[in-house]
């Protein structure tokens, strides 16, 4: 019977000296380790890129403020984008999917855990060689360091005649290394999802999480690669004098840009699918309702992932293409925006007739949905071309994609940090600290973010670092400003948090929010191997089934 | 008693839009200190405020959008809402699960249909002004500039008048029963910029190798600020531009003294001896004289124009003198090199420069 093959009692480790136990975390290919290792490594990163950006919000507080040096503000929102796409949003999502992935579909591990465990080790030397620029290369300017080409690197600003020294080519290196990262971990989670899945689990009885992760790892295979191949034309351009994007020698600037964006936009639905993903996990066992209209979220997802390939040069409404592609790339940017609304429907759906009980993962989800509605709809607003013409590239686009990267991506985060914190650690975390840290981050991302759409609108372009007096814009960047502190309030309570919580916290159990998927079926900290017999499972809520023999789910799917 | 009460409500019909519209307005107050400042506002790009019709038209395309949006936004914020409160967990609650509820084909159907036509209404309105200022027709009556972006610097020729100038654009105002607009061809002579002036135009990107076109029909005088608006190197945030939106008298007296070649005087002999002799006339020209270079701008008219350095400065002597002495005191990182003259001769190219009116 399904009810006894997936329940597992704890099995008791001996204590081991700490050399041992390190030796076991850089050598391991447990997902389980690895997933963390990812996600310690992105936290680390995250806050590197978090100080990054405090540089450029403290520099712009006041117009000709002068507390870092032009080259110096260049290198920083370089090195922030860089550093928050590559080296923290994908690394930590793909923690939590190495982490989840097995878990959920009743696997004991990856289908490769020795793939699974070089991609992390070149994704973690990707960032170290990117942060050796700081010490080992010269920027745009001669002197000093780190990349300073923005984080698009727009051609040709990259080429020798106008990057010298070494900077841009530890920018290129960095994210062609970290990228063969992504692409094996993409490979691993596809196959794992294809192959390993438990006795009974039907694609149709896949958690929406593995169904939301299996596109994000389709899109990382198709999207990662123009990037490659850009990176290595970029190094070719700039070491062996090819001139691809070499304008001076007949090469094309455009071509980088469409390179670079048919990758950079799908990136957006690779960060934000897996967002959805946890959003849709968290939402039905907080309100108490399966998810509403699982076959529709599926398709949306598809759809998205399809679609999210057509949209890239709505980046680049701005650089002279004729009406026919302006108004193609407006009708299939808009198009996204439909099966985006219907995830948004199907959540308020799941909500609607549930019990709501507000715990800080819960809170995060619902402050989710409304940054991504507001997200959306500035999209909305930025896929019409010709207002594109007069928001692109200004504030009003740094404030639209922070509310996707933020105050979706990273709220979303936050709540999955939340919910599967006591899984990981066998802790509980401490509920007042995670309210408090909600409350602060909230409070300071609308400050800052809010805040930011207005001086967009009033014509200020982004990447400046500094800018005149009396245009109307001084007083929404000092709020901007102030909403960071806020924000650095928050992180400190969450980092806080986690670290009591793990040390003192209660222990947690195996399934503390009576949640329905296979991962609370096991011990908290899983075992090595998982589960002690593969699970056998007849619907998408394998534990409601086991809690409620009398109406299992299986008899209505 | 019941006829005062239902006069009451009845007041308090009319009442309830205006108090709504009072609270309305006392929170989009920092919002209108910051569109509706009246003093110096020609200096606020605002996109909200156009004087052209390129502007014009993204400007009404922008409030349809804007009001679709914020009818979505005020339905799905609500339904939000609704459901936050209406199904929170009570105090009290029994513990029992809330029935299932799997989905709904139709209500499914419903919410991808209507976003399906809203996306084709939206589509549609946004095509039109996307033919509309793509495929406007050039008249014969059109000024002609061509606009070529410089790290960090904006040169401007006038190829049917004679004017080449830089970092200040001037155009003639536009009569709609005459339009004169301004065709600009955009370029670039080293890495990307962008032309954004936000109350007359959306932006169009100049990239080397690639021509681009823009067209701006201002009609209002005035001057209008912008910048440039993709990221163009270390100094990108002092690439500003300005636009003179003269009228037809004034343009064409500006033009008459720009194609005058530079003024010569005897007095500041010196000074232009220095300049001659020194690297100055490696980047800068000066019609009439030996000073060719065409890396930095053309200094033929230098004191017709309002500020240095792209914007960064005001023209005047203190200014000139430092930025000759040493750029990086104005624009750290401009490609000018610090020309170290001693205090004589700066004092002379000084007094040079400031004869080229």
């Amino acid at each position: 019977m399904a009810s006894e093959s997936i329940t597992l009692t704890a099995v008791q480790e001996m204590p081991r000296p700490i050399g041992s136990v390190l030796h076991d975390w850089v050598v391991t290919v447990d997902h389980k380790k690895l997933g963390i290792l990812y996600i310690l490594y992105a936290l680390v990163f995250l806050v590197i890129g978090g100080i990054e950006a405090t540089i450029m919000r403290i520099q712009l507080i006041v117009p000709h403020n002068s507390f870092v040096s032009p080259q110096v503000f260049n290198r920083m929102f370089t090195m922030h984008g860089t550093t928050m796409i590559f080296f923290a949003a994908m690394p930590i999502l793909f923690g939590f999917g190495n982490y989840l992935i097995p878990l959920m579909i009743g696997a004991r591990d990856m289908a490769f855990p020795r793939l699974n465990a070089w991609s992390f080790w070149l994704t973690a030397f990707g960032g170290l060689l990117l942060y050796f620029s700081f010490v080992g290369a010269n920027g745009l300017y001669g002197a000093g360091n780190a990349p300073d080409v923005g984080w698009f690197a727009y051609a040709p600003l990259t080429s020798r005649a106008f990057s010298v020294g070494h900077s841009t080519d530890f920018w290129t290196l960095g994210l062609l290394v970290s990228g063969f990262g992504s692409i094996g971990t993409a490979i691993n989670i596809l196959t794992t999802i294809v192959c390993m899945r438990c006795p009974g689990m039907t694609l149709g009885k896949m958690p929406l999480l593995v169904w939301l992760n299996l596109v994000m790892a389709a899109m990382v295979l198709l999207a990662i690669s123009p990037l490659t191949a850009a990176q290595i034309m970029l190094s070719l351009d700039r070491f062996l004098g090819a001139h691809f994007f070499d304008t001076q020698a007949g090469g094309s600037a455009v071509m980088w840009m469409h390179f670079f964006w048919i990758f950079g936009h799908p990136e957006v639905y690779v960060l934000v699918i897996p967002a959805f993903a946890f959003v849709s996990e968290i939402i039905p066992v907080f309100s108490r309702k399966p998810i509403f209209g699982y076959p529709v979220m599926v398709a949306a997802t598809i759809a998205i992932g399809f679609v999210g390939f057509s949209v890239w040069a709505h980046h680049m409404f701005t650089v002279g293409m004729n009406p026919y592609a302006n108004s193609f790339f407006t009708i299939t940017t808009m198009v996204i925006g439909v099966p985006t609304g219907i995830k948004i429907f199907n959540w308020i759906g799941t909500m609607w007739g549930g019990k709501i009980h507000f715990a800080t993962p819960m809170l995060f989800c619902i402050a989710f949905l409304f940054q991504f509605l507001i997200a959306g709809l500035t999209g909305i607003m930025l896929a019409a071309s010709p207002f594109d013409w007069q928001l692109g590239n200004s504030y009003f686009v740094v404030a639209h994609f922070h509310y996707v990267i933020v105050g979706a991506i990273l709220f979303a985060l936050f709540g999955a940090f939340y919910y599967w914190f006591p899984k990981m650690s066998g802790k509980m975390y401490n509920e007042r600290l995670g309210k408090l840290h909600f409350w602060f981050f909230l409070i300071g991302f609308h400050l800052t973010f809010d805040s930011m759409h207005i001086p967009g609108l009033l014509g200020m372009p982004r990447r400046i670092y500094t800018y005149e007096p009396g245009r109307g814009w001084d007083i929404w960047n000092l709020i901007c400003t102030i909403g960071v502190f806020f924000q650095i309030l928050g992180t400190a309570v969450f980092v806080g948090n986690l670290l009591w919580s793990l040390f003192k916290g209660k222990a947690a159990g195996n399934d503390p929010w009576d949640a329905w998927t296979l991962e609370w079926s096991t011990s908290s900290p899983p075992v090595e191997y998982n589960f002690a017999e593969i699970p056998v499972v007849r619907s998408r809520r394998p534990l409601w089934d086991i809690k409620h023999p009398e109406d299992p789910d299986w008899q209505y799917e | 008693m019941r006829e005062t009460y239902e006069k009451l409500q009845a007041q308090l019909r009319i009442r309830k839009p205006l108090v709504v519209f009072v609270f309305l307005s006392g929170c989009l107050f920092p919002v209108q200190a910051a569109f509706g400042n009246p003093a110096d506002s020609s200096q606020i790009p605002n996109m909200f405020k156009p004087v052209s019709t390129p502007a014009h038209s993204i400007f009404h395309l922008s409030l349809f959008v804007l009001t679709i949006c914020a009818v979505i936004f005020a339905v799905v914020f609500s339904l939000l809402v609704y459901s936050i409160v209406k199904f929170r967990r009570r105090p009290g609650d029994d513990g029992r699960e809330p029935p299932p509820i799997y989905g709904s084909n139709q209500v499914e159907l419903a919410w991808t249909v209507i976003p399906v036509l809203i996306v084709l209404v939206l589509f549609l309105a946004t095509a039109r002004v996307i033919h509309a200022v793509q495929s406007a027709s050039k008249p014969a009556e059109a000024v002609e500039v061509i606009a070529i972006g410089h790290q960090f610097w904006w040169e401007f020729h006038y190829p049917g008048l004679g004017v080449v100038t830089a970092n200040e654009l001037h155009v003639p105002v536009s009569d709609p029963a005459h339009p004169t607009p301004t065709f600009i061809t955009l370029l670039s002579a080293d890495t990307d910029h962008s032309f954004w002036i936000p109350q007359l135009a959306g932006k169009t990107d100049l990239i080397p190798n690639r021509v681009n076109h823009t067209w701006i029909d201002p009609n209002e005088t005035g001057m209008f600020v912008g910048q440039c608006a993709q990221y163009c190197g270390t100094q990108h945030a002092k690439m500003l531009l300005r636009v003179y939106v003269d009228s037809p008298d004034q343009f064409k007296q500006w033009v008459l003294a720009q194609t005058q070649p530079a003024q010569v005087s005897d007095a500041v002999n010196e000074g232009r001896r220095v300049f001659e002799t020194t690297a100055c006339i490696n980047c800068h020209a000066i019609s009439g004289t030996v000073a060719d270079g065409r890396f930095g701008p053309d200094l033929t008219h230098l004191m017709s124009r309002e500020t240095i350095a792209s914007g960064a400065a005001t023209n005047t002597h203190e200014n000139l003198q430092l930025w000759i002495q040493n750029p990086d005191a104005i624009k750290p990182g401009s490609l000018m090199p610090a020309m170290k003259l001693n205090e004589r001769d700066l004092a002379a190219v000084t007094a040079y420069l400031e004869t080229l009116r």
